[in-house]
C-alpha cells in the first residue's frame, strides 16, 4: 500500500513536470515565432512588427509581414507539428526510434506526383494553387498504401521489420522514376521541381494555410485521442494483443493518420525530412514516453525546429529542407550510435 | 599453409555450407563468353549501327581513315569497357561487404557509400570545376571513405552492433543526408540537371582518359578481393569463429573496407550512382556457386560486368536517340529484388 502511494506521488510529480515542460515548449514556439517575424531579407524591429500587427505600419511593412512572412511562419508551425506528430505515431507503432514519415514512402510519393505534374503541364503558373497540394497528398497516400500492402503478410500482418525494408525498396523505385522524369524537364521546370523537392515552403501564402488547416483540425485531435492506444501499441505486438488492443485495425488507423498528416504537410511544405524524426526524439527526452504528453510535446518541438530552420533558410537563401538536413543529420547519427 | 588446412577444416565441419566448383567453373567460362559477346553487341549497336565484323576489325586491325572505326575506338569501346569494369567492381564490392558483415542487405548504394563519393564530386563540380579526372577520382575515394568510416564507426560505436535492418536504415539516412547536401549545392550553383543524370548513373560520357585511370584501380581492387576471398569466407562464418580459427578479424575488415571504397569510389566517379548491382549479383552468385568466396568473388565480377553491359545496352535501346539513365533500368530489376529480400525480413547469411 505504502509503496503504491509513493509510486503514485512520484508519478504525479513527474507528470506535472512533464506538463510544465510542454508549457515551456509552447512559450518557446511563441518566442521563435516573434524572432522569425523580425528576421529576414528586410529586418523589421520588434516595435515595427508590433505596430504593423495592429495596423499602424507602413504599406511596405504590412505587405512584408502579412503577405510574405506571416503565412510562411504559420505554415512552418503547422508543417513542423504535422511531421513531428506523424513521426511520433510511426515511432510508436513500429517501436523503432529511427522511424520517420519519409520511411513509409510519403515524401517520395508526393515528390513523384509533383514531378509528374510539372512534367505534364506546360506552364506552372497557369494552374490553380490548390492542385499541387492535393496531387502531392494523393501521391503520398498512394506510396504509403503501396508500402503498407507490400509489407503485409497474411500470417502476421505488418511486421516492423518488413515495413522498414519495404519502405526503403519503394523509395528506391520511386526515386528511379523521378530521375527518369527529371531528365525530360526543361531547365525552368527543373529548377522549380528541384526547389520543391529540396523542401522550400514554396507555397507560403494564406491559401495554403487554409488548405492545410482543415487537415490539421481533424487529424490532430484524432491523434491526441489515440494516445492511450499508442501507449499500448508501443509495448510490442504480443503484449498489446494480450492487453486487448485490436492490433491490426488500430495500427492501420494510426498509420493512415500519419500518412494523412505527413502527406498534407509534404504537399504544402515540400519534401522535408528529419523533422518527423527529431521532433519526437527531443520530446521523448524532455517528457518521457507517455503518449498523452509526448504527442503534444512532439508537435511543439517540431514547430520550433521548423520555424528556426525556416528563419535560417530565409537569411541564408538555402531551401529549408537542406537546413533541416544539416541540423538533423548529426543528431540522427548520434541517435543511431547510441540506440540499442 | 596453416591457414589453408584450417580453412578446409572449417568447411568440412559445417555440413550446411556447400560449394559448387562445377557450377562456378561453368559460370566463369560461359559468363566470360557471354560477356565478350554482349560487349561486342554493345559496341556494334548504337545511334549508328555498325556490323560485328567491323567491330572485330576496329579492335584488331584499326584503320584511322574509317569513321566507323573512329566511333568504335573513341566512343563505344571506352564506354563498354567502363561498363564491364564498374559492373564487376560494384558486384565485388557488394559481395565483400555481404561476406564481411554477414548482412544480406549490404550494398555500396544502399549503405550510402556511393552517396559519399557523389557528394564529394558535387563539391568538385561546384567549386573546382576544372579538375583532371585523375585528381577527381581521389576526391571520389575520399567521399566514399568518409561514408564508409561513418557506417563502420556507427557499427562499432552502437551498442550490440548494427543489425541488418538498422544498417539499412543507417545507410538510407546517410545517403538521404548526403543527397540533400549535394542537392543543395546543385541548386545553389545551378549544376543540377547535369549532376542528376550522373547521380543516377550513365556511362555515356566515358572516354579513354577515365578508363585508363579506373582500369588500374578497379583491376587492383578485384585482384586484392580475390586474394582476400579465403578470409572473407571465414569471416562469413562469424567474427568469433573466424577469430577462433586465427584470422585477424580487425585487419581483414580494414583491408576489406579499403577494397570496397576503392572499387565503389572509382566506379561512382565514372558511371555515377548505380545501386542494386552490388546487392543482387552476390545473392544470385551465392545461390549458384555456394558459400566459398573464392568462387563467389570471381563469379560475381563476371556476372556484375555482364549485367551492367546489358543494362547499358538496354538503356540505349529503350528510346533510341536518347539515353535512359541506366541506374533507373537496373532499379526495375533491383527494386523487386529488394522487396523480395524485405519480405524475407533480411534473413539468410
Amino acid at each position: 500500500m505504502a509503496a503504491k502511494s509513493i509510486y503514485a506521488a512520484s508519478d504525479t510529480k513527474r507528470r506535472a513536470k512533464a506538463w510544465s515542460t510542454v508549457v515551456g515548449l509552447a512559450l518557446l514556439v511563441v518566442v521563435v515565432f516573434i524572432v522569425s517575424m523580425n528576421t529576414g531579407y528586410i529586418r523589421l524591429s520588434p516595435l515595427d512588427v508590433g505596430k504593423t500587427l495592429f495596423g499602424f505600419g507602413t504599406d511596405k511593412q504590412s505587405l512584408i509581414l502579412f503577405q510574405f512572412r506571416l503565412p510562411r511562419i504559420v505554415i512552418s508551425v503547422l508543417v513542423g507539428a504535422g511531421f513531428a506528430l506523424a513521426g511520433c505515431i510511426l515511432q510508436g507503432i513500429t517501436r523503432n526510434p529511427l522511424a520517420d514519415p519519409g520511411l513509409i514512402g510519403v515524401n517520395s510519393g508526393a515528390s513523384l506526383m509533383v514531378i509528374l505534374f510539372v512534367a505534364l503541364r506546360p506552364s506552372i503558373s497557369a494552374s490553380p494553387p490548390y492542385t499541387l497540394p492535393f496531387l502531392a497528398f494523393f501521391g503520398a497516400a498512394a506510396a504509403g498504401a503501396v508500402v503498407y500492402f507490400l509489407a503485409y503478410k497474411k500470417s502476421d500482418g505488418v511486421s516492423v521489420l518488413r515495413l522498414v525494408l519495404v519502405g526503403i525498396a519503394v523509395q528506391a523505385g520511386i526515386s528511379a522514376a523521378i530521375i527518369v522524369l527529371t531528365q525530360r524537364l526543361n531547365p525552368e521546370q527543373y529548377q522549380f521541381a528541384a526547389t520543391w523537392l529540396a523542401g522550400s515552403l514554396w507555397g507560403a501564402n494564406w491559401k495554403f494555410v487554409l488548405t492545410l488547416l482543415p487537415w490539421m483540425a481533424v487529424l490532430v485531435p484524432f491523434v491526441m485521442s489515440k494516445a492511450r492506444t499508442l501507449n499500448v501499441l508501443s509495448l510490442g505486438d504480443h503484449l498489446s494483443v494480450g492487453l486487448g488492443a485490436r492490433l491490426q485495425r488500430e495500427r492501420l488507423l494510426l498509420l493512415l493518420a500519419a500518412v494523412a498528416l505527413a502527406g498534407s504537410c509534404v504537399a504544402v511544405g515540400g519534401a522535408i525530412s528529419f523533422i518527423g524524426l527529431i521532433g519526437p526524439h527531443l520530446a521523448r527526452r524532455l517528457v518521457g514516453s507517455r503518449h498523452e504528453i509526448l504527442l503534444a510535446a512532439s508537435a511543439l518541438s517540431g514547430s520550433v525546429l521548423l520555424i528556426a530552420a525556416d528563419t535560417i533558410s530565409r537569411v541564408s537563401d538555402t531551401p529549408t529542407g537542406i537546413i533541416v538536413a544539416i541540423i538533423g543529420a548529426p543528431y540522427f547519427l548520434y541517435l543511431l550510435a547510441r540506440a540499442r | 599453409m596453416a591457414t589453408h588446412s584450417i580453412g578446409e577444416g572449417a568447411h568440412a565441419s559445417a555440413k550446411k555450407l556447400r560449394t559448387r566448383p562445377l557450377a562456378a567453373s561453368v559460370i566463369l567460362i560461359g559468363g566470360l563468353a557471354l560477356l565478350a559477346l554482349s560487349m561486342a553487341l554493345s559496341i556494334s549497336i548504337g545511334a549508328k549501327a555498325i556490323g560485328l565484323s567491323a567491330v572485330w576489325d576496329a579492335v584488331w586491325h584499326f584503320n584511322g581513315d574509317l569513321t566507323d572505326h573512329q566511333i568504335i575506338r573513341s566512343l563505344r569501346m571506352p564506354r563498354t569497357i567502363a561498363c564491364a569494369l564498374t559492373g564487376a567492381a560494384f558486384a565485388v564490392a557488394g559481395s565483400v561487404m555481404q561476406g564481411m558483415t554477414r548482412n544480406p542487405l549490404a550494398d555500396p548504394g544502399l549503405l550510402g557509400i556511393n552517396a559519399g563519393a557523389g557528394f564529394m564530386l558535387a563539391i568538385c563540380f561546384a567549386f573546382i570545376p576544372h579538375l583532371l579526372f585523375g585528381q577527381l577520382i581521389w576526391m571520389s575515394f575520399a567521399g566514399a571513405a568518409g561514408a564508409t568510416a561513418l557506417i563502420y564507426g556507427l557499427g562499432s560505436l552502437s551498442r550490440g552492433g548494427l543489425t541488418p535492418v538498422r544498417l539499412a536504415l543507417a545507410g538510407s539516412a546517410v545517403s538521404a543526408l548526403l543527397l540533400a547536401l549535394s542537392e543543395g549545392i546543385a541548386l545553389k550553383y545551378r549544376i543540377g540537371q547535369s549532376l542528376d543524370f550522373w547521380l543516377f548513373g550513365g556511362a555515356a560520357g566515358v572516354r579513354w582518359a577515365q578508363v585508363d585511370v579506373i582500369l588500374w584501380w578497379i583491376g587492383g581492387g578485384l585482384l586484392a578481393a580475390m586474394l582476400l576471398a579465403r578470409y572473407i569466407t571465414l569471416l562469413s562464418l562469424g567474427d568469433e569463429t573466424a577469430a577462433g580459427i586465427g584470422v585477424r578479424v580487425g585487419w581483414i575488415k580494414l583491408i576489406g573496407a579499403v577494397i570496397i571504397l576503392i572499387l565503389a569510389g572509382a566506379s561512382v566517379s565514372v558511371v555515377g550512382f548505380v545501386s542494386f548491382i552490388g546487392l543482387m549479383v552476390p545473392h544470385i552468385t551465392r545461390y549458384l556457386v555456394g558459400v566459398s568466396y573464392r568462387w563467389i568473388v570471381p563469379c560475381s565480377a563476371i556476372l556484375g560486368a555482364l549485367l551492367f553491359v546489358l543494362a547499358d545496352l538496354g538503356a540505349r535501346m529503350v528510346r533510341p536517340g536518347s539515353e535512359t539513365p541506366v541506374g533507373a533500368l537496373i532499379a526495375i530489376i533491383g527494386v523487386p529484388f529488394l522487396l523480395y529480400l524485405a519480405r524475407r525480413e533480411g534473413r539468410e547469411l
